[in-house]
This record gives structure tokens, sequence and C-alpha cells, in this order.
């Protein structure tokens, strides 16, 4: 890369605001790690989905779906399909990063909608990279961290139905959910899915309704004409 | 099968980002893929929502937790941090099982 070095005021606005990022949404493990064991898993199995997966809807995903009495291969593809997002980020910010090797393979694990939304619009590889990688590390450890403490306090309390915890699980899904429904489309895909989940809820396995919701983005994506965004 | 559902979720997952970072824009970037890429969040978290909040087993139900949800959508008009939305409808779904 001929790329010059960042100026040192660029470098530290950078880092300062991919960690203001990082701690914010690192916190929202405290709710993850809560709403998890809440949901019948262990404290080790969720820490272990906090380190190894690593992408918060996927994560929400699997639990929600086990939560729910489903079967845990669903929760797994539904988690899955969730997941899919982080290759279109990962597509449009390879030439910007410009990684290759063991560099890039390290990169991936840190490739999620924070770290993506911090470095996609950099201008120069230096800045992007610096981007990514303040924010992917400092949301890695933090989402870690807090996943840890809310899965052992979510565990001390016992019977989360009694703290509403299963009220929770809900309410995390409506909260990432929200900023994508500004767009009449995106409202009308998400009544429609929740409206095809429902119909099915007494027909199929616990779990498949949830996946049968995929349909509707397939259906939309068909049906929707190509128009600027 | 919770652990192998981890484990499954965790290789899948990772696999996912490390295909953005390798393979050639070409292959994937295509009108249809990425408008489908954009509306499956959409889809699965709707479809999350409505199963976790008014199922139980194979029946509909309305119950507490609808009331949490109704509570999580005034917050997050609100503009409530995520916290204050995941806990807010927790606490209020626990007091009305309370009432």
């Amino acid at each position: 890369m001929t790329d010059p070095p960042l100026e040192p005021e660029e470098r530290s606005s950078i880092i300062r605001d991919s960690l203001g990022v990082g701690i914010a949404t690192g916190a929202y493990g405290v709710g993850f790690g809560a709403v998890s064991v809440a949901s019948g898993l262990s404290v080790a199995q969720t820490c272990a989905l906090s380190l190894l997966v690593f992408t918060g809807a996927s994560q929400f995903a699997l639990v929600g779906v086990i939560a729910a009495g489903g079967a845990p291969i669903s929760g797994a593809l539904t988690a899955m399909l969730l997941g899919t997002r982080n290759t279109l980020y990962g597509l449009r910010l390879a030439p910007l990063l410009a990684w290759r090797g063991w560099r890039r393979a390290l990169a991936a694990q840190v490739l999620i909608d924070e770290s993506t939304a911090m470095s996609v619009t950099r201008e120069s590889t230096p800045a992007a990279r610096l981007g990514f990688l303040t924010t992917g590390i400092s949301v890695f450890v933090l989402w870690n961290a807090a996943t840890l403490a809310g899965a052992v306090a979510g565990n001390a309390i016992g019977d989360p139905r009694t703290y509403g915890l299963d009220a929770a699980v809900g309410a995390a899904f409506l909260a990432l959910l929200w900023p994508r429904l500004t767009t009449r489309r995106n409202q009308l895909v998400a009544v429609a899915a929740a409206a095809v989940a429902l119909g099915t809820v007494p027909l199929v396995p616990a779990g498949v309704p949830v996946l049968a919701a995929a349909a509707v983005a397939l259906l939309a994506g068909v049906l929707t004409k190509d128009e600027t965004r | 099968m919770i652990w192998v559902a981890v484990g499954i979720t965790a290789i899948g997952c990772y696999l996912l980002k490390l295909a953005g970072l390798s393979v050639p824009p070409r292959v994937l970037e295509r009108p249809l893929v990425e408008r489908v890429a954009d509306f499956i969040p959409v889809a699965l978290l709707a479809a999350l929502i409505a199963v976790q909040v008014f199922s139980h087993g194979h029946s509909l139900t309305i119950d507490a937790r609808a009331v949490g949800l109704g509570v999580a959508v005034v917050l997050l008009v609100l503009r409530a941090p995520f916290l204050v939305v995941v806990f807010g409808a927790a606490v209020v779904a626990a007091v009305v099982r309370l009432l």
C-alpha cells in the first residue's frame, strides 16, 4: 500500500470514536449473558458462544430458538442465516482492508456490524484498518467480559421467569430489529415474517417457524424491483 | 446437543465472515443477493420476536411477555439504550406476573 501514514489528529479521532462504539456495544453482552442462561444454556456454553460465534444477533437467535423449545440445530441454522450479512460486509471491506494470510484469518473473527460501520467509510487503508481493529478488538474484549458477568449473575438468581427474563429475549430482538424498520418495505417484510412464523407455530416443530419466515426474505428479494435506496 | 449447535454455529459464522473477505466480489455482488441479504435479518428477527413472545409450545398465547414487548416498544420510541429496553421489559413482565 502506498497510502501515507495517518496524521496524529486523524489517528486519535478514529481511536476515540472506535473505543466509544466498542464500550457501548460491549455492554450489551450483559444482556446476552443473562438471556442465554435464562434460555437454558450453561455459563460455559454462553461464554463459548460469545468467544467463538461473536456476532450478536446470531447468538441471540440460537438461544432464542432453544428458549422456545426448538431443536438446537434449527437454532444453529437460524444463527447462520443471520450471519450471512457479515459476508456482505466482508465483500465491501476486503479491498479497503487489503489483508492477506493469517492477518485476514484473524480479522475475520471481528468482522461484525460495528467494526464494519467504523471502517467502511474511511478513505485510506491505514485509517480503515485502525477503525476496524480498534472497534473489533474493544467490542470483542468487552462483549466477552460482559457475557460472563451477565451469565454468572443470571445463573445466581434462579428461575428466570420470576424476573421476567424470558420477556427480555423478545425485547432484545426488537431492539436489534428497530433500526432496520425505517423503510416501508422492511416494515412489510417484518409483519409478513411474523405472520408466517405465528401461522406455522401450531403445525411444525419448534424452531422451524423462524426458518420458514426466512422464505419471506427470499420472496421479498425476488419481488422487489431494483431501485436505488 | 446444545454443544453441537454451538460448534456448528461457531464454525459456520466464522466461515461466513472469512468468505466475505476472501471471495472475489463478483461472485456475490448481485442486486438480488444483496436485497435478500438485507431482508434476511429483518424477517428472522421479526419471526423470532413473534415466536418468543406470542407462543408457548405449539399454541399461541398472550401473557406477561406481550406486556414486556409493549414496554420495549415505548422505550425504543423514547430512544432508551439497549440494556434499558431489555431489562425494562423484564422488570415489567415480572411485576405483571406478581399481580
